[in-house]
């Protein structure tokens, strides 16, 4: 069995604050972690790995500070890591990441020998598109289950899976054969707590640098100039006041309610 | 049952605990670091000033790349009342020549690149792991468990540097529940204002920064504050004792709010926005509430250690140079193989040959002293800031009756006898 998860280093969106004037996010100081859908990710990978056998890779596009990021899945289990990392993939959109982390992915299953199970979170916490999963999954021509919420059955001698799925509407399970692209809820799973000799693995570990060199790239798919989307405008939701609570018997509040809103039909008919 | 076996296990990635594992990595010694927070710094707050002269024999050419925001050239005191000060500052072109004295640091970044340094030396740091209690067999620290599983380590030395709170010197019995007149609750907002402003504001080039300690009747002598430069931001706090702040029944934010808008202070940080809240604790105490330091395979350094110097503002460079000497103290333990009681207390006498315990003991009164005589730093600076208004303000009254009326107004407050006691008191516990 092999697993390939694809992770992305966030903003702690718990310390982001937004600025209101401009309508940008205020990134300055706040410090970087693995995105938390991810985090689930790879719980489930090595949960499959340690029933199965097998290894875990992982994957990330970003700077030289996301070997940190790699480095934490390691601490949970994952077996190697590997950055994709060069300044011709800056500015990239998610198109561009998910051309760029498709060819990262087939260095990886030449290096590392063929996928499985590839997963990601549903979507990153910092731009919430839920875009490049499904983009790397459509490159690879695989079968997409997204918002995976339960894994029921895995058979890998018949080469399927048994998978549930969150919809607007309720749940879907679904056969689906391997190998297969899941991208998944937090309730996936519950994180279990590392042992201790696999955080010391990780930290003494070294995380694989992929550049631009290392992997056959279209140039003409890369970065910034490739990233077709366009971000027209950015704004914050204006806060919505809560609702006045009437309190009462019916008729009291029925009384109260009639008031409130006689003035607003009065000045309308 | 794991068979995790290091020669040091190091808790906690502060100062102390990097500085300690750095030296020990250097000279070839198996280091293990465990971190409860995410990343070594994470946890970590201080005032923000970082001397540099504590880091020789660490760190080569320090500071380099370390992430310091501004070398401090201008150091100023307030002793501030409701509406004024009277300040005393010092400001000199020899603290703007390398190596600089010291720095204003930002501790999730600083620590954070501490650990880095102390990793590529050969120390391996684990984070998101807390250290429970320390494992003793045949009355001798043998290791610690963690909360992980396979979650034991075994190591010939333990050297404590879990901060003020340090779990595991109060497992050990090394030290009582920290009491509440011992500890301060400090509060710090980092505003941000543009590099110039700042600049301006405190007259000095980018790259140089300004101090400034504030005390005085203004907090009613029960509470320390400070402001900061760094880069492009200014850090202001307040601090006070815990014991203070549960008697007057006092919100540390409160004071916090009202220190921003005093007419002195408002000016400085008008316009920035608020980037940060930070709040931590100060082990206050001196030298009369220093823990056990040493036992049989085990050490205490840092402010687990009550290792701050409160009236200098002082605390992370002690913590280092203990940290550093108990490094060199295990790796003379080390020639003999004997990490007893015994062969440790090489480290009381290498701390008491430093300034760390010669400056501790010099103040040991301080803090008592402060606790007890409220009026050192609540009348004095009160009748400091109106005996200068009284002199500097021109209106018909000749220098020599004023002379005579703020003697006058000096005596019925304190009193002579008084005023005689506490010059003998700051005598006898500050000079």
């Amino acid at each position: 069995m092999h697993a390939l998860v694809f992770i992305k280093q966030v903003p702690d969106a718990s310390q982001v604050r937004v600025n209101y004037e401009t309508g940008t996010l205020i990134r300055e100081g706040v410090p970087a972690i693995l995105n938390p859908f991810e985090v689930h990710a790879v719980e489930e990978a090595v949960k499959i790995r340690q029933k199965f056998g097998g290894k875990v890779t992982i994957l990330t596009m970003g700077p030289p500070q996301a070997a940190d990021a790699l480095k934490e899945c390691l601490s949970r289990g994952a077996d190697k890591g590997y950055l994709l990392s060069d300044r011709i993939f800056a500015g990239s959109d998610t198109l561009a990441t998910s051309y760029a982390l498709y060819e990262g992915a087939k260095k990886i299953i030449e290096l590392e020998g063929e996928v499985d199970f590839f997963f990601a979170g549903k979507q990153a916490i910092d731009g919430d598109t839920a875009q490049t999963g499904p983009g790397i999954a459509t490159r690879f021509n695989v079968p997409l289950v997204t918002y995976l919420i339960k894994l029921d059955e895995i058979n890998l001698e018949e080469k399927y899976v048994i998978a549930t799925r969150l919809t607007e509407f309720g749940q879907e399970t679904l056969k689906v054969p391997i190998p297969v692209f899941f991208t998944v809820e937090e309730s996936l799973n519950t994180l279990s707590h590392s042992p201790l000799p696999w955080l010391i693995k990780a930290a003494q570990s070294k995380i694989e640098i992929l550049s631009g060199e290392n992997v056959d790239l279209d140039k003409n798919q890369c970065g910034l100039k490739n990233s077709p989307t366009i971000v027209k405008k950015a704004f914050t939701p204006e806060k919505k006041q809560r609702g006045a609570t009437l309190t009462g018997t019916f008729d009291e509040v029925v009384n109260q309610a009639a008031e409130k809103v006689a003035p607003f039909l009065n000045d309308a008919l | 049952m794991s068979n995790l076996k290091y020669d040091v296990i190091v808790v906690g990635a502060g100062p102390a605990g990097l500085a300690a594992a750095t030296v020990l990595a250097k000279a070839g010694v198996k280091v293990i670091v465990i971190e409860r927070g995410r990343f070594a710094g994470s946890k970590n707050v201080m005032g923000g000033v970082f001397y540099s002269d504590c880091m020789k024999g660490i760190i080569d050419d320090f500071p380099g790349k370390a992430p310091v925001e501004r070398h401090i050239i201008d150091q100023r005191i307030w002793l501030l009342d409701n509406n004024s000060f009277v300040g005393f500052n010092h400001k000199n072109e020899l603290f703007n020549k390398k190596p600089y004295n010291c720095h204003t640091v930002f501790r999730a970044k600083f620590d954070n690149w501490f650990a880095k340094q102390a990793a590529d030396a050969g120390a391996l740091i684990i984070t998101r792991t807390l250290a429970k209690e320390a494992i003793i067999e045949n009355n001798r620290i043998v290791g610690i468990t963690t909360g992980r599983p396979d979650g034991d380590i075994k190591a010939d030395c333990v050297i404590i540097a879990d901060g003020v709170n340090s779990l595991l010197a109060k497992s050990l019995g090394f030290r009582k529940e920290i009491k509440r007149e011992s500890v301060a609750l400090a509060v710090k907002e980092v505003i941000g204002l543009d590099e110039k402003i700042i600049n301006d504001r405190f007259n000095v080039k980018s790259g140089e920064g300004v101090t400034i300690e504030v005390t005085g009747s203004f907090f009613n002598g029960e509470a320390m504050a400070f402001i900061y430069t760094n880069k492009k931001s200014i850090s202001l706090g307040v601090g006070m004792v815990v014991e203070d702040l549960v008697k007057n029944k006092i919100n540390p934010n409160d004071l916090l709010e009202s220190f921003k808008a005093h007419p002195s202070v408002a000016p400085l940080i008008n316009g920035g926005e608020t980037k940060e809240y930070l709040a931590h604790l100060i082990p206050e105490g001196g030298y009369k509430e220093m823990p056990k330091l040493i036992g049989n395979g085990v050490m205490v350094v840092g402010d687990a250690a009550m290792m701050v110097d409160a009236i200098h503002r002082e605390g992370s460079n002690l913590a280092v140079t203990s940290g550093k000497l108990a490094a060199e103290t295990y790796i003379e333990a080390a020639k003999a193989g004997d990490f007893s009681k015994k062969s440790l207390s090489l480290y009381e006498e290498k701390l008491k040959e430093s300034f760390v315990m010669k400056d501790l003991k010099k103040y040991k009164g301080v803090p008592a002293l402060l606790q007890h005589n409220k009026r050192l730093l609540q009348q004095y600076p009160k009748i400091l800031n109106n005996a200068a208004f009284e002199i500097l303000n021109v209106n018909g009254v000749s220098k020599h009756d004023k002379e005579k009326l703020l003697w006058k107004n000096m005596k019925q407050q304190i009193g002579v006898s008084n005023l005689i006691r506490d010059l003998f008191k700051l005598w006898r516990n500050v000079g």
